[in-house]
């Protein structure tokens, strides 16, 4: 098998491989949701759905930040970087994401001052450089990024930096599961837990998943091998009738997290009442603001944000893909309008999105079995 | 954007016990070590470093088989170019290869 040839312990890969097959049963059909955009990155990479059995199916979740941000919240963005006195400052990411009058790179080429940090800090860095400017931080992520935010508002206000803000477009990850699994369109068996989120937030935040819906889910490393496990684990649990939180990133992920983050955390933001996600549309306490202590850095109070909601193009088919009801290749705009060059879509922009790793991974292949079998 | 990059911490600021200097593969940056004020790392320790703040401490082992997860993830060079991005500074000089990167913007 090619695929176990590339990687690390190709012995253990296949003996995970193997015991999947075991477990499976061949009457049923398995949906497992792997909530981490990192995740779905990887599992296109490792080209994991070859060594799955068919009736294992893995459903890309919402935990892509760049993916789930409404073009709206881009708008809002970027009409205070029209402000000539403003420093736009984002991760690399957002950079190419569209908003309704382009993406933040479009804006810089129309002489926007916007700049790619990569990391908070260095935003607040910026912010001590250019005294006589003003620099906003256009904040995204979950509960990973999120507490590094926190403590860069920390720093600000404990220095008076007063020439910095946030925009905060920080979302946790627990309120869209929830959601997902009030969806009527979603059937899941099981989850493949995040990874990196878990260094903060710990494994107990899942409890009720398991409790309450009674659905496996296990914290889940980043490794062609770590995914392997980690399904067995599911499927163990499935096929003994139980509902757990597992973690197999254990060499990572503490199971009472990361305490001083989720400290910094509370500390600088409050649970919005409501924000909307792409696709998922608005969901209640998912999304975080700043506190009113903060709000000389918060840019929402600052400055008049327009608020602006924009319907996604009609035809693009994002949110059909996000919760995992289309899969990339048949949104009508997959690999024609919307490419990783052109993206319509943010899922298209991000490399945790499932579109553009579909199109990377996925379609690639499938071109290349339609070249080597072109009657297929 | 969630994926953490390991770093060895060689030294800790004496006037910022939140600042280190930290080694990703051969590149010296400074990381901000506030999330971890629970359970303080020394110079030499191994930490996972997202945008900019050592968010765990980890195994000189663990620290390995990240970066060789890093690698396979073909996020490697991404890793060591975030890295070399901390504290503002100039990127090298490199095509366009569909990552967002700062020269994107020059």
């Amino acid at each position: 098998m090619r695929f176990v040839d590339e990687f690390r312990q190709p012995e253990l890969i296949a003996r995970a491989a193997e015991e999947i097959r075991r477990l499976a049963d061949p009457t049923r059909h398995y949906r497992l949701m792997e909530v981490c955009g990192g995740h779905t990155h990887a599992i296109y990479r490792f080209g994991l759905k070859d060594v799955l059995p068919d009736n294992i199916e893995l459903i890309h979740g919402p935990g892509c930040p760049v993916c789930v941000l409404p073009m709206g919240r881009i708008d809002d963005g970027m009409s205070v970087a029209q402000d000539p006195n403003v420093i736009f400052a984002a991760f690399g990411d957002m950079m190419r994401v569209p908003g309704t009058h382009g993406s933040p790179l479009e804006h810089k080429a129309r002489g926007r001052d916007v700049r790619i940090v990569y990391s908070p800090a260095d935003a607040l860095k910026l912010a001590r450089a250019n005294p006589d400017k003003h620099v906003m931080f256009f904040a995204i992520g979950f509960e990973t990024t999120a507490p590094s935010t926190a403590l860069t508002v920390l720093r600000a206000k404990a220095e008076g930096v007063r020439n910095f803000s946030v925009f905060c477009n920080h979302v946790t990850i627990i309120p869209a599961i929830r959601a997902i699994l009030d969806s009527p369109d979603m059937r899941l068996d099981a989850f493949i837990g995040p990874g990196h989120v878990s260094t903060v937030i710990g494994c107990r935040p899942y409890e009720w998943i398991a409790q309450n819906e009674h659905k496996p889910i296990v914290v889940c490393g980043f490794e062609p091998l770590d995914l392997l496990q980690s399904i067995v684990m599911l499927l163990r649990q499935l096929k003994a009738g139980e509902a757990k939180v597992e973690n197999q990133y254990k060499r990572v992920v503490p199971w009472e997290g990361n305490r001083a983050a989720l400290r910094a955390m509370g500390e600088v933001f409050q649970l919005r009442s409501f924000f909307e996600w792409r696709g998922l549309g608005f969901i209640s306490q998912s999304a975080l603001r700043m506190r009113d202590e903060f709000s000389e850095w918060d840019a929402e109070q600052r400055f008049s944000i327009p608020g602006i909601r924009v319907t996604d193009p009609k035809a693009a088919q994002c949110g059909e893909v996000l919760k995992g009801v289309l899969k990339p290749h048949q949104c009508k705009l997959f690999g024609r309008e919307c490419t990783p060059e052109h993206p319509i879509g943010a899922l298209m922009v991000s490399s945790e999105g499932s579109c553009a790793a579909y199109f990377n991974y996925e379609h690639r292949k499938q071109a290349m079995v339609n070249i080597l079998s072109p009657t297929a | 954007m969630c994926l953490a990059i390991p770093g060895k911490i060689i030294e800790i600021s004496s006037d910022n016990p939140d600042t280190a200097l930290i080694d990703v593969v051969g590149v010296r940056r400074k990381v901000d070590l506030g999330l971890l004020q629970d359970d303080r790392p020394v110079a030499g320790d191994w930490v996972l470093i997202h945008v900019g703040f050592a968010m765990s401490k980890i195994s000189e082992q663990d620290a390995a088989e990240q970066m060789e997860t890093l690698r396979m993830l073909g996020e490697s060079e991404a890793a060591v170019q975030e890295v070399r991005g901390y504290g503002l500074d100039e990127p090298s000089n490199r095509p366009w290869d569909g990552r967002n990167r700062v020269e994107d913007l020059e």
